[in-house]
């Protein structure tokens, strides 16, 4: 020892408390190379001058770690912590050390090993900060907060998963210190949502309408399916249970052997619907916890065995499930095994191979089976039996403090909440039943914001919930102003009406293969009477008739309101907002004469958090003075978050029950938003918008504005809507040109 | 003209488990000559129930299975052209009424709502059928019985029969059996043993009780007789229950992996 001791060559006070513990701890795992290598990286580390912690943490740490994933890879990670210390990222050293050895238990080989370290200085080299092309200065903030979570991450997520979550908050907090390490300690909402995303199992949401079919179609039953996270509690695991608000499960289940995922979503289930079926509360008061926990354990093979009769095949999925302890696991002279002995009791009931050699046991296994020959039985008789088993096989022991828990957790069966009822309510003096003070609310003012993701075209994936839009009805003007600006396009306006009668709904539809009809079909009649000529029966519905077909479109304009839109246009004393409004004016009248459904909607933004969507007017108001007001009082200002305004919109318009579907976007120019750095990221998220209207049968057409706009050179237009859309490069024509074109679109 | 009666006579003994008294009340209704409408959801028995009764009472029976391109002549009658003039034929009707059978329309409500109602003079005190085309007005033979059927499940507003044409009828209400008793059913049409055939009906049970929850209609008798056959000729019966049960009645993933479950989970 003293010799390792020299090795070491440190004279840290804190490192000779442990250092016994540790050697031995290392001499056990180690090899003799192994322990040279160690004792000299901790000796080289306690020389970083970065005080004793990275060094307790590495001794402690290192034998468990290279005993799941080998000697081999200490270079690899002394190199880390070189790399780590050569950069203004010293201060992570020692939380990279400390969650070493779980994360290495976790990875389990040494090429996995080397990928977390290689997402790790991924990490490190593009959230060190650099300013102005400095040096780099700056240490990464996320990054200690990224070691102290790492072992929960990887509990959850593939190291693909993991390089995709630690992807997502490089790319979208890197500028951003605070966010980055509420992003990295997993405190963040998106944090969250998208480690949701990359976990692996099955996720209840995804499987929630099966399982419904499941409740439903097996056990006509139903109940609401509501989730809780596994992903946060690491102490407590919380367990299924169902009371009067539904049934509760875990958020995910992972595929255990050759159990699936949804598979254990049943098991589950089924376990709870056999408690609801059969089971009956029993009075818990004068029963001592052991007495309980027998209950509990006899009561869940009654009625597992009860669910088996019905359903064959899942004797099959909860013996895969159950565990199956070993009879001599458990020593009875210095450890508690009641839990040992109940596992085993409960596994024997549920199958009969089990191999116990237990003479109570064996016991008690033929009088369950004897109580279930007769019929279902019931808690009471059942819990007569196990209180009965309980006190036959009692022992000093059962009181110890140290308990044997292994192999005796099922965990598809639920907490038996349920099977208890208390005739007192608790043993405490005071009653909790202060009248609690209800804090008035703060009012609300306007809807709800609605989320929607945003595509982020560098990693091909959604950012889930990213845009908030908040919509309200647009306020209200002077409907005077609009009947002036038709008055003035008087002209124009006599124009569309002739093109816009020529629209009105004639389309003839033949109706043919009629006995009665309108006009003789020539077709058929001749048909008729060939097989007539020929000897056949003929047809004789060889008449056709008409019937005119209505237009079927709906419509919806959805106005770019940014602040853009304040300039005047060039070659013409209005600014384009003005313009926009006369255009917008008699668009609305031609449609209205044309009884199309129509609704016109505003929108901007300021940063993703405010994207604003105002009515101007709904698919079931008319075109009259309280819609003109709102168009009147049209206003500009901010940005122009496209994307997530087009979805909103396309919300609205999906639930038409029209043919066709059009959006009409007036723009006037890029997509864009102040928290946006990179231009192409809106485009890009406005073009994906495309695509789901498209998905959706919506026919999206913008009408650009945007003057400088040429073909080829940065013709984003093109990027977002393909060929569905018209530059309108004399503005001042605009008034004229939207009607047009909304009538040469449904044509 | 004269129409052979005896091939429309049913000759062999349809096999038909009784639910409850429906056989002596039929029998009532027939000695009445009233007519009989009879309501359930598909392949539950409709059909073989009147084919049964037609057997029990002797009657010859002419089935009319009922589309919406059927006009009313495809009922009644048409006049046929001839080289040299036309020749009028009778349609099923006119015939059911003219040699004294029972006419049993089949899905009525899928015969569009112009062509029910010449059914109308037949089913009132007047039992007459005018055939105004010909100028004829046939008394319906003593022995003259019509029924109908339908499926009130998949009804759509749409699709629903008149209350005039409903207001002309006895009903009978079916449904499918009890499962003991539809396990007898499936049993003795195919022969296969009890036991397997109350896990098929078991399964049938798990999809009727998803009705209304993505799925229109549950496994019917009769999807349970095909899957029962088809383990009678050695299929393995998961694979049976899947091809005869699940992948008819559905194009839905997931109720289809859960009744896929319910098989694997019953044939264990």
């Amino acid at each position: 020892m003293a010799a390792y001791w020299k090795q070491l060559d440190t004279r840290f006070p804190q490192v000779e408390e442990v250092f016994d513990d540790v050697m031995a701890e290392a001499l056990a795992v180690l090899t003799r190379e192994g322990i040279d290598a160690y004792l000299e990286t901790a000796r080289l580390i306690g020389k970083l001058g970065r005080g004793v912690e990275p060094m307790l943490a590495f001794m402690e740490e290192w034998p468990s770690a290279a005993k799941a994933v080998g000697e081999s890879t200490l270079p690899a990670v002394m190199a880390l912590i070189q790399r780590l210390q050569k950069s203004p990222n010293g201060k992570a050293i020692t939380p990279f050390l400390q969650t070493l050895a779980p994360v290495a238990r976790r990875l389990q080989s040494p090429e996995q090993l080397q990928h977390y370290l290689d997402i790790t200085l991924d990490l490190k080299a593009r959230t060190t900060g650099s300013i102005h092309g400095h040096h780099t200065t700056f240490p990464s903030p996320g990054l200690p907060a990224f070691f102290a979570q790492a072992p929960a991450l990887l509990n959850q997520l593939t190291l693909a998963g993991l390089r995709n979550w630690v992807e997502y908050g490089i790319r979208n907090y890197r500028t951003h210190p605070e966010r980055q390490t509420d992003y990295f300690s997993l405190q963040s909402a998106d944090a969250r949502a998208v480690l949701q995303r990359e976990r692996h199992g099955t996720l209840l949401v995804d499987v929630e309408r099966k399982l419904d079919l499941y409740l439903r179609g097996l056990w006509r039953d139903h109940d609401h399916l509501v989730p809780y996270s596994t992903a946060f509690d690491e102490i407590r695991k919380p367990v299924p249970y169902y009371d009067k608000l539904g049934i509760r499960l875990p958020d995910v289940y992972d595929d255990a052997g050759e159990i699936s995922g949804l598979d254990r979503y049943r098991a589950a289930l089924a376990h709870m619907v056999g408690h609801r079926r059969w089971s009956e509360a029993q009075v818990a008061d004068n029963w001592s916890p052991f007495q309980r926990m027998a209950v509990e354990f006899f009561e869940d093979c009654r009625i597992e065995t009860l669910l088996i009769r019905e359903y064959p095949g899942l004797r099959k999925l909860f013996l895969a499930r159950h565990p199956k302890p070993l009879e001599a696991a458990c020593d009875p002279e210095t450890t508690s095994c009641l839990r040992h002995r109940m596992a085993m009791l409960s596994r024997a009931l549920l199958d009969s191979n089990h191999g116990y050699l237990d003479a109570d046991l064996l016991d008690y296994v033929q009088r369950f089976h004897t109580v279930m020959a007769q019929g279902e039985s019931s808690t009471k008789e059942i819990a007569a039996l196990a209180l009965s088993y309980v006190a036959k096989t009692r022992r000093q022991s059962d009181q110890f403090a140290r308990v044997h828990f292994d192999d005796t957790v099922v965990d598809y069966r639920d907490d038996n909440r349920q099977l208890w009822k208390f005739i007192e309510a608790g043993d405490e003096e005071e009653a909790f039943d202060e009248p609690r003070k209800i804090e008035p609310a703060e009012e609300i003012r306007g809807l709800p914001p609605r989320h929607y993701p945003e595509w982020d075209y560098a990693s091909q994936t959604y950012r889930p919930d990213w845009a908030s839009v908040y919509e309200a009805l647009h306020p209200r003007g002077n409907p005077a102003d609009i009947d002036r600006l038709l008055a003035k396009h008087g002209a124009l306006a006599k124009r569309l009406k002739k093109m816009l009668d020529l629209l009105k709904p004639q389309d003839k539809v033949r109706i043919r293969y009629q006995e009665e009809g309108s006009e003789l079909d020539l077709d058929v009649a001749i048909r008729s009477l060939i097989d007539f000529k020929g000897g056949a029966t003929p047809d004789p519905r060889i008449n056709m008739s008409h019937r005119t077909d209505g237009r079927d479109i709906a419509v919806m304009l959805l106005l770019d309101l940014s602040e853009s839109l304040n300039e005047k246009a060039a070659g013409s004393g209005q600014t384009i907002l003005e313009l926009s409004q006369e255009a917008v004016s008699l668009l609305a009248w031609a449609i209205e004469k044309l009884g199309d459904p129509f609704a016109i909607a505003g929108f901007h933004s300021n940063t993703r958090h405010d994207v604003r969507y105002l009515h101007i007017k709904g698919y079931g108001e008319h075109w009259n003075d309280e819609v003109k007001a709102r168009l009147a009082a049209m206003e500009a200002g901010y940005s122009t978050r496209m994307g997530a305004a087009m979805r909103h919109a396309a919300h609205y318009l999906a639930a038409r029950p029209a043919d066709k579907k059009l959006m009409l976007i007036l723009t006037d120019g890029k997509p864009s938003d102040v928290d946006a750095h990179d231009e192409r990221l809106l485009i890009e998220d406005a073009r994906q918008a495309v695509k789901e209207l498209d998905q959706q049968g919506i026919f999206p057409y913008c009408i650009s504005l945007d003057a400088n706009l040429r073909p080829g050179a940065d013709n984003y237009v093109g990027d977002i809507f393909g060929r569905q859309f018209t530059v309108i490069d004399r503005i001042e024509r605009l008034p004229e040109r939207l009607p047009q074109l909304f009538m040469a679109l449904t044509k | 003209m004269s129409t052979d009666k005896e091939q429309y006579k049913v000759t062999q003994e349809p096999f038909y488990q009784p639910q409850r008294n429906e056989v002596a009340l039929y029998e009532a209704a027939y000695r009445n000559r009233l007519p009989v409408m009879v309501k359930g959801p598909t392949g539950c028995g409709k059909s073989r129930f009147v084919e049964y009764m037609a057997w029990k009472l002797g009657k010859p029976l002419i089935t009319v299975a009922c589309n919406e391109d059927m006009t009313a002549s495809d009922l009644v009658g048409r006049y046929l052209l001839e080289a040299n003039g036309t020749r009028w034929l009778d349609g099923p009707l006119t015939t059911a009424a003219r040699i004294g059978a029972i006419c049993y329309l089949d899905e009525i409500v899928e015969a569009r709502q112009d062509t029910t109602v010449v059914i109308h003079p037949l089913t009132d005190h007047r039992r007459t059928l005018p055939l105004d085309k010909k100028g004829e007005l046939i008394h319906a033979h003593p022995d003259f019985q019509l029924v109908i059927s339908y499926n009130p499940g998949y009804q759509t507003l749409m699709k629903d029969l008149k209350q005039s044409t409903k207001q002309r009828f006895t009903g009978f209400d079916f449904d499918y059996p009890d499962a003991a008793l539809e396990a007898q059913i499936v049993a003795k049409e195919t022969g296969m043993d009890e036991a397997v055939a109350a896990k098929l009906v078991k399964i049938g049970g798990v999809a009727r009780s998803l009705k209304g929850h993505g799925l229109d209609e549950g496994i019917s008798t009769r999807l349970l007789v095909y899957a029962a056959t088809l383990i009678k000729d050695g299929v393995e019966p998961t694979d049976a229950c899947r091809m005869a049960l699940v992948r008819p009645i559905t194009d839905d993933a997931d109720i289809r992996e859960t009744l896929d479950h319910a098989i694997d989970a019953t044939f264990a």
